[in-house]
């Protein structure tokens, strides 16, 4: 049965029982029995790429997809700071119970508390894994594992592996993939771009694919699917997610009656390298431990932000989170630090060079460390950054201060699922940054990792052995290549990217739109939001879908390798999914994590309603975008009670 | 800001079977805060304007770190720049060596097949790793993660070498087209940890025969691969591969039966 009425299937009893409990009471399926199930995964991130390892090795028939030419390059592979695990090696009174108070907290309440709690139980057993697997995690003098605390957090849990732990972790979790592909239980494709999901009965049973290379639009049919397709950044068209991120998988999902869940909860980072040009295809991000020893400033006069910074005397220079948050400084969480940013730039203080007539950049300078340290503390603290800053913008920011502004980082929304990561499709679970599950409607820094690698290691092999256990083999319905759900399927992505390809007044490229779609999402969507502009934004949107249909241009062949259709057909997916993220903001009246209503304020920070809001918007979709149907799922808080920030 | 007209000789080639030739455009206002690629993705929109097929190449991340990006810049593997991919690459560096004139072609190896243009298929990278190139453990059987300490030097040298990214700059870079420095970086990176010691015989042993039968050259210290390397992954390395493909030959399966 298709789960309409939003139920969590989550236990009830002791928090700490409930996923033991759970475990227990789940059914499983015979080791024999286990090779004739076929379960589809697409995605090979951390969570794609540790489900398919694990469940190949309990046996299953699994083919797992990614867009990219190697599994290995899925985009967790960019993850710099860090991963978190409450195993309380420093003895610095971190628990579970710690690492699921804070993660339910920082998400502004906003999270199920079952589904956090059991994130923060796994996270040890994900480094022990890692670590088996030989990811070279940073270690003390003693040999042991190192840690360091992170964004904020008052207890060190984090571990890392240089500025690349995901790097590590996804080469770890990619190696236990090679080991089963050699050993023939997954079957890898790579360069496959999902298009539709297929759904037979009510249960989803296969994906349809188009191959990259040789443009074949393929259906693929399983026993159950699994999206671990990363997160949707890219509606934004500049975000620090790599190019190829897209929404395409779970939008279309999302219209075969899977409900998405809080589309408007987006993470904005404070520090990545601003824009430089009307070409800028992505932003960097600069990691979060730059603010430890950064001081971020503008100059206190409009005159002065041409100038060079360095001839800017102190009491010009306005060190605004500073003076407005005396307790934290610079030191705020991610999304205080952003809107600030946006704030003293709106008022004609940002400096930078000038695009559309605005200059968007904060300082952030690095020279009374300098003063205090010395430049080779500094320099072994932060030489790797300092080196691809200056790589990438030709500046020293030893010797001048580095320019940084916001950029989409994360996205907190995604498919609703629940408790077994299940989506309302039966059959169709979903993990990684793709569900909407554990990090509310903000997500804590080094904590996306974490979640990606207990959803694909530990969550997924058990709840989806379970859905399997309890939809046997013989009370399924069988499934052809020739059922008309598959060729239906088929022929519908077929038109589509044979529309796409042939619009009727080709004029303007696939990006031409992304860009257009960015602006106004980052204007009316971004760091703050009000009734009025989420408005203008629903109104907009549409106009601009109904042109790209119109006058998108696709050049080349549509049955070889052609990377502007794929673009066409992912701005095609962002520009619907684009519009409901403002319907989801503007219905959700009330500040929360990352969204942020200037309309619901309390001294300058996010006023929360729990009243009305303490709920997830859960979205149906019923034709269009604008007709989607919003479904709450209650949330309740038994151990963790909510109480309004206050950085002040 | 300085801005500047290039000429680029770019590499087109539709199918792997398709000769390929260069073809000739020019960037216009190539502006030096540019990346690379954002140069080249100027140059596609306009072709796509036009009604020309933009050029194919391939790139995800954008920040060096997903291997997916390169293509050979004027003879040198990921551009110019030293320990820096075409990604991260920037025009002003072209700008400063006085560069008016690009040619702009995909990693050339015969392990490494064109699909189109620059874009080139290296699964070979993959069932290299496929092969060998990991740990034997099942999810959910680790011991605690402290148990065994690891000398944080020895922790930090297969950090080293686990920074490789899959680009396979060192095989375009390599007269022989040797992917020895690539899988010479992952036998190490495990060969280095006490986890990895159990399979680490028959791991170089399956590894170097996987690397063979693709069909990659050998290697003869040229190291050009270290040179072109966008992580600065050390050739010395390969002379450790070396010594345990040694090893791992005199003492052959059979041996090993023999001492039970
Ligand atoms: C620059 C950066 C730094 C970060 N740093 C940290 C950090 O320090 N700590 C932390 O915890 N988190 C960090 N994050 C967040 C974290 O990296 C991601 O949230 C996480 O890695 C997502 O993993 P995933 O497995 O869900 O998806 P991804 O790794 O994005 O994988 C998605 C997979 O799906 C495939 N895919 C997508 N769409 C399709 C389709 N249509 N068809 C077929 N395949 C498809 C892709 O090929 C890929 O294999 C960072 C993020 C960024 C952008
Ligand atoms: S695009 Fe990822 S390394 Fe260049």
């Amino acid at each position: 049965m298709a789960n309409t009425e939003l139920k969590s299937n989550e236990p009830t009893g002791p928090i700490e029982d409930r996923w033991r409990l759970h475990k227990q009471n789940s059914d499983l399926v015979a080791p024999h029995n286990r090779r004739k199930r076929t379960v589809i995964i697409v995605g090979s991130g951390l969570a794609g790429g540790a489900a398919a390892a694990t469940m190949g090795e309990l046996g299953y028939k699994v083919k797992c997809f990614c867009f990219q030419d190697s599994p290995r390059r899925a985009h967790s592979i960019a993850a710099q700071g860090g991963i978190n695990a409450a195993k309380n090696y420093q003895n610095d009174g971190d628990s579970v119970y710690r690492l699921f108070y804070d993660t339910v907290k920082g998400g502004d309440f906003r999270s199920r508390e079952s589904n956090v709690y059991r994130l923060a139980e796994l996270s040890v057993n994900i480094i022990d894994q890692a670590v088996s697997q030989g990811v070279p995690f940073a270690r003390e003098y003693g040999g042991l594992l190192a840690n360091r605390s992170f964004g904020g957090a008052l207890v060190s849990r984090t571990f890392y592996a240089r500025g690349q732990t995901g790097q590590q972790l996804l080469l770890g979790a990619y190696s236990a993939l090679a080991r089963q592909i050699e050993a023939g239980t997954v079957e890898m494709f790579p360069r496959h771009s999902m298009q539709d999901l297929i759904v037979h009965e009510g249960k989803a049973r296969g994906i349809v694919t188009r191959n990259l290379i040789n443009g074949k639009v393929e259906a693929h049919i399983a026993d159950v699917v699994i999206l671990a397709t990363g997160g949707y950044g890219n509606v934004f068209f500049l975000s620090t997610n790599a190019m190829g991120s897209n929404c395409t998988a779970i939008w279309q999902a999302h219209k075969r009656g899977a409900f998405f869940a809080n589309p408007c909860y987006t993470q904005i980072h404070p520090t990545c390298i601003p824009r430089s040009g009307e070409y800028q295809s992505k932003l960097t991000l600069m990691s979060e431990s730059l603010r430890n020893d950064g001081r971020v400033w503008v100059p206190r006069n409009k005159e002065d932000v041409t100038k060079d910074p360095k001839k800017i005397p102190e009491e010009d220079r306005y060190y605004y989170l500073e003076e407005r948050y005396p307790k934290f400084g610079n030191l705020v969480p991610r999304d205080v630090a952003s809107r600030n940013a946006m704030y003293v730039c709106d008022d004609g203080l940002g400096v930078g060079p000038e695009l559309d007539g605005e200059r968007r950049a904060v300082y952030l300078d690095f020279k009374s460390a300098i003063e205090r340290l010395g430049e080779d503390t500094i320099r072994e603290r932060y030489g790797n950054l300092f080196e691809m800053y200056e790589r990438i913008t030709g500046d020293d920011p030893y010797k001048t201060p580095m320019m940084i502004y916001p950029a989409t980082h994360y996205t907190m929304g995604g498919l609703w699922v629940d408790y077994n990561l299940q989506s309302t499709i039966d059959g169709l679970f979903v993990g990684g940054e793709a569900n909407f599950s554990d990090h509310g409607a903000n997500r804590l820094g080094a904590s996306a990792l974490m979640q990606g690698l207990a959803d694909g290691y530990f969550v997924l092999p058990f709840t989806v052995g379970d859905y399997l256990g309890r939809n046997r083999l013989k009370d399924q319905a069988p499934l052809e290549q020739d059922d008309k759900a598959v060729t239906d399927a088929v022929a519908g992505v077929e038109a589509k990217l044979k529309a796409l390809a042939n619009a009727p007044e080709p004029t303007h490229s696939p990006d031409y739109f992304h860009k257009k779609l960015g602006n106004i999402i980052w204007k009316y969507c971004g760091m703050a939001r009000t009734a009025e502009g989420l408005k203008k934004a629903i109104e907009e949107i549409p106009k601009l879908r109904e042109q790209f249909h119109r006058e998108v241009k696709v050049t080349g062949d549509t049955d070889g390798f052609n990377q502007t259709l794929v673009k066409a057909a992912r701005v095609a997916d962002f520009l619907e999914l684009g519009e409901l993220m403002c319907i989801d903001a503007l219905a959700r009246e009330e500040s929360c994590g990352g969204h942020f209503r200037e309309e619901h304020v309390i001294d300058m920070e996010a006023k929360r309603d729990d009243e009305h809001f303490q709920h997830v918007a859960a979205w149906e979709h019923q034709g269009e975008p604008s007709a989607a149907a919003l479904h709450k799922e209650p949330l309740e808080f038994e151990y963790v009670k909510p109480t309004q920030r206050s950085y002040k | 800001m300085k801005t500047k007209n290039l000429t680029l000789h770019v590499w087109r080639q539709r199918g792997p079977n398709d000769s390929g030739d260069f073809e000739r455009y020019v960037a216009k206002d190539v502006n030096e805060h540019m990346s690379f690629l954002e140069m080249l993705d100027v140059v596609n929109e306009d072709l796509l304007e036009n009604g020309d097929e933009p050029i194919a190449f391939d790139h995800d991340c954008r920040e060096g770190i997903c291997g997916m990006c390169g293509v050979v810049v004027n003879g040198y593997a990921h551009g110019p720049q030293e320990r820096t991919t075409a990604c991260q690459l920037h025009m002003r560096q072209i700008f400063e060596l006085g560069w008016d004139e690009l040619w702009i072609e995909p990693w050339r190896a015969t392990s490494f097949p064109v699909i189109k243009d620059l874009a080139v298929d290296r699964g070979a990278f993959d069932r290299i790793i496929q092969a060998g190139g990991y740990i034997s453990i099942r999810t959910g059987s680790a011991r605690d993660a402290n148990e065994t300490p690891i000398p944080k030097d020895v922790s930090d040298a297969a950090m080293d070498a686990a920074e490789c990214i899959g680009c396979g700059a060192c095989v375009a870079a390599c007269p022989n087209a040797s992917a020895s420095l690539f899988t010479a970086a992952k036998i190490s990176h495990l060969g280095l940890l006490p986890q990895g010691q159990a399979e680490r015989t028959d791991r170089v042993r399956k590894m170097v025969g996987q690397m063979d039968h693709e069909g990659f050259g050998s290697c003869t210290n040229h190291g050009e691969c270290e040179k072109a390397c966008p992580k600065g992954i050390s050739i010395d390395w390969i002379a450790r591969m070396n010594r345990d493909l040694l090893k791992a030959m005199t003492t052959s399966a059979d041996d090993i039966e023999e001492r039970d």
